[in-house]
């Protein structure tokens, strides 16, 4: 008998119960969609958090006075700190062995941009200054016109470079280079325009202008502020030791007393991940539990629905049997027909559980994410559920006696 | 002529909690190919015991049974399986048709399970619903059918695999007597095309159609004897829907 008569009879059997292998699915269905969601919206968050972090660019850190990712006690406690000033930074940035670069960087949030033509931004921009090397510690790539030079920062020039959502609403008709803008009122010349990045979680997306570290701390209060110092280390062989150094420069800068623990912190794009990932760990532990239990109970009830259909189907199975089908026939046939109510069920959850976890991708601007693998593995439970319960029903009707299924009203 | 069926001292006992229902109390009979053979007897006789026995759905307790020279008596489940699905048709006093499938595929179904290609099936019953007249109804379900109509699918569902015997267990005990003399002709039919015919039934009528009556009473053959005023329906009988 082919595999194909025994699927289609199967599919002949759900089809004539529709409501009731509909409600035997829905567990399943439920099961599976909670991995399958969860699964999704964590692997968005992840990629969020990585391109977030993507300013941040290979074997690079970021020294900054606030822990990232921390609990409420320790960022109430990292308030106390005393912030990394210019001199601080400068000082790391000028002894530092094993950096390929060292930026340094402020920002401001909630500026507006105006052309001199009037058209403007809402006030949502962000306004970076930074160092030279600031702009390659961000993985920032110009577009048009050119970056902010060591000169810019010395003479403190009003320059300006602008990110995509700002040049689409100051300059709609193009044209920004060597026009003035006003960014809070300040006048800047625009020398360049920005390469647009992917949307990034929580980060800048492209509505963001850089300007010299030096007129950023001259126009925007700078000195009240406390840096941001990015390192890149020469190699990824260099990582390692270039974080200890910074760290050491930066505990000798700020007399930090041996035996006290750091009064600033450093992440990279790795130790953020992580932070995140130890996080979600428990999130998916939980589901993956939770989901268990689930598929548990919906593989109860498949094979409470097959034993009833195995009993409606007595006579069929003795007809079956009568003209010739062998145990073997009648286990596939119900063993398969446990396995392909399973799988409706699996690729609805799937189904369903790919699109709830991508509203969250949605929701945070990020792009969708069809996780492959977790599909692949709920298929492979749904089949392994449907093999176990479905096992003893499709024996059951094997076994029957043909004279006695025939007689059997 | 050569022997397809030999019996030899064939008992059936059931087990009824204490008690044991003796069914069939010894029973010997050789049927030749070709033959048209009633069996009659009283209600609870043992008839249908022994026709189950012979059509291999059922195995007896003790005695020998070859069919076609191959002693059946000793097979396991898969070769009883596998003899059902290429020796033997068996009809049904209550046609057991699948309710859900149409003519066809019904029909179809011994040879699914004899392995039978998808096309190969799908022309041999044809060709067999065409037999017995019902190539209009082939994709109607059973309910939209009349029982004679029925009893003609299970006939041809019968025959698809072309079996050594055909078997019939009062194949016109659900029937009216019109419906139950076409089914009867078929069968006289059949008998002339070279096909190995034994029915069950109870009815004088029907057993005329034979050419040899079996008796039994109480699981014993109590007398073996050839029809003398046969009634055959020699004019091929009015197959229309
Ligand atoms: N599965 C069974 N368990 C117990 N006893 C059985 C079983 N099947 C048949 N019998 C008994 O065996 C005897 C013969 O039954 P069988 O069905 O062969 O009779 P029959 O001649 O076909 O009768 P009818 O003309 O009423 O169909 C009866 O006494 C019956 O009660
Ligand atoms: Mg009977």
């Amino acid at each position: 008998m082919e595999f194909g008569e025994i699927l289609r009879l199967s599919f002949a059997a759900i089809r004539g119960n529709k409501l009731r292998s509909l409600l035997t699915l829905l567990g399943i269905v439920i099961g599976v969609f909670s991995i399958i969601g969860v699964m999704t919206a964590v692997q968005v968050l992840q990629n969020g958090i990585e391109s977030g972090l993507s300013n941040l660019g290979a074997h690079t850190f970021q020294i900054q006075k606030f822990p990232v990712m921390a609990s409420q006690a320790e960022w109430l406690k990292a308030r106390n700190r005393k912030n990394i000033d210019l001199r601080q930074a400068e000082y790391v940035a000028s002894r530092m062995t094993h950096a390929l670069y060292v930026g340094i960087e402020s920002f401001d949030n909630g500026e507006t941009v105006q052309a001199l033509s009037g058209e403007k931004t809402n006030p949502n921009v962000t306004v970076f200054g930074e160092n030279p090397e600031g702009i390659s510690t961000n993985n920032w790539t110009i577009a048009e016109g050119r970056t902010i030079t060591a000169a810019d920062d010395r003479s403190g020039n009003r320059v300006v470079v602008l990110g995509k959502d700002v040049v689409s609403k100051v300059f709609p008709r193009g044209g920004a280079i060597g026009q003035e803008v006003k960014v809070d009122g300040v006048r800047f010349t625009v020398i360049g325009i920005f390469e647009p990045k992917g949307a990034a979680l929580g980060g800048p997306n492209n509505n963001f202008v850089a300007i010299p570290l030096s007129t950023f701390m001259a126009y925007f209060g700078g000195n009240r502020r406390s840096l941001n110092i990015m390192i890149k280390a020469k190699g990824p062989e260099y990582y390692d030791d270039a974080v200890e150094e910074a760290r050491f420069l930066l505990r000798t800068v700020r007399k930090v007393d041996p035996g006290k623990e750091d009064d600033f912190s450093i992440f990279s794009n790795d130790s953020m991940i992580a932070t995140f990932n130890d996080f979600t760990k428990y999130v998916k532990l939980g589901v993956g539990f939770i989901s268990f239990i689930s598929l548990l109970a919906a593989g109860v009830g498949i094979m409470n629905i097959m034993l009833v259909s195995v009993t409606e189907r007595i006579k069929e199975i003795g007809v079956r049997k009568a003209v010739g089908a062998r145990k073997a026939n009648i286990l596939s046939q119900f063993l398969v027909e446990a396995i392909v109510l399973c799988q409706i069920g699996g690729v609805i959850g799937i189904f369903v559980g790919i699109l709830a976890g991508n509203l969250a991708a949605m929701a945070l601007e990020l792009p969708p994410v069809f996780p492959y693998d977790w599909a692949a593995l709920a298929v492979l439970i749904c089949s392994i559920i449907g093999v176990i319960f479905g096992v003893y029903p499709a024996w059951k009707a094997a076994n029957l006696d043909p004279i006695e299924s025939l007689r059997y009203e | 002529m050569s022997t397809m069926i030999r019996l030899q001292n064939i008992t059936k006992v059931y087990q009824m909690g204490e008690e044991q229902v003796h069914a069939l109390r010894g029973v010997s009979v050789e049927i030749q190919r070709n033959e048209y053979v009633a069996i009659m007897g009283p209600s609870g006789s043992g008839k249908s015991t022994l026709m189950n026995i012979i059509g291999c759905l059922d195995t007896p307790t003790a005695g020998l049974y070859e069919l076609n020279g191959t002693n059946v008596s000793e097979m396991n489940d898969n070769d009883l399986a596998k003899v059902r699905n290429k020796e033997i048709g068996f009809v049904f006093q209550t046609f057991n048709l699948l309710a859900r499938s149409d003519v066809l595929h019904n029909v179809e179904l011994p040879l699914i399970y004899g392995g039978v290609s998808s096309h190969e099936r799908k022309r041999q019953a044809k060709e067999s619903i065409a037999r017995v007249g019902l190539t209009d109804r082939s994709h109607h379900k059973p309910n939209e059918l009349s029982g004679g109509q029925r009893q003609r699918v299970a006939i041809a569902r019968a025959l698809v695999t072309r079996p050594s015997i055909l078997l019939a267990d009062e194949p016109t005990g659900n029937l009216d007597s019109k419906t139950g003399e076409e089914i009867m002709g078929l069968f006289d039919i059949l008998h002339q095309e070279g096909n190995t015919i034994i029915l069950v039934t109870h009815e004088e009528d029907i057993a005329a159609h034979a050419h040899r009556a079996i008796r039994i009473r109480d699981g014993h053959i109590e007398r073996d004897e050839l029809v003398t005023n046969r009634r055959v329906i020699q004019q091929a009988v009015h197959l229309s829907a």
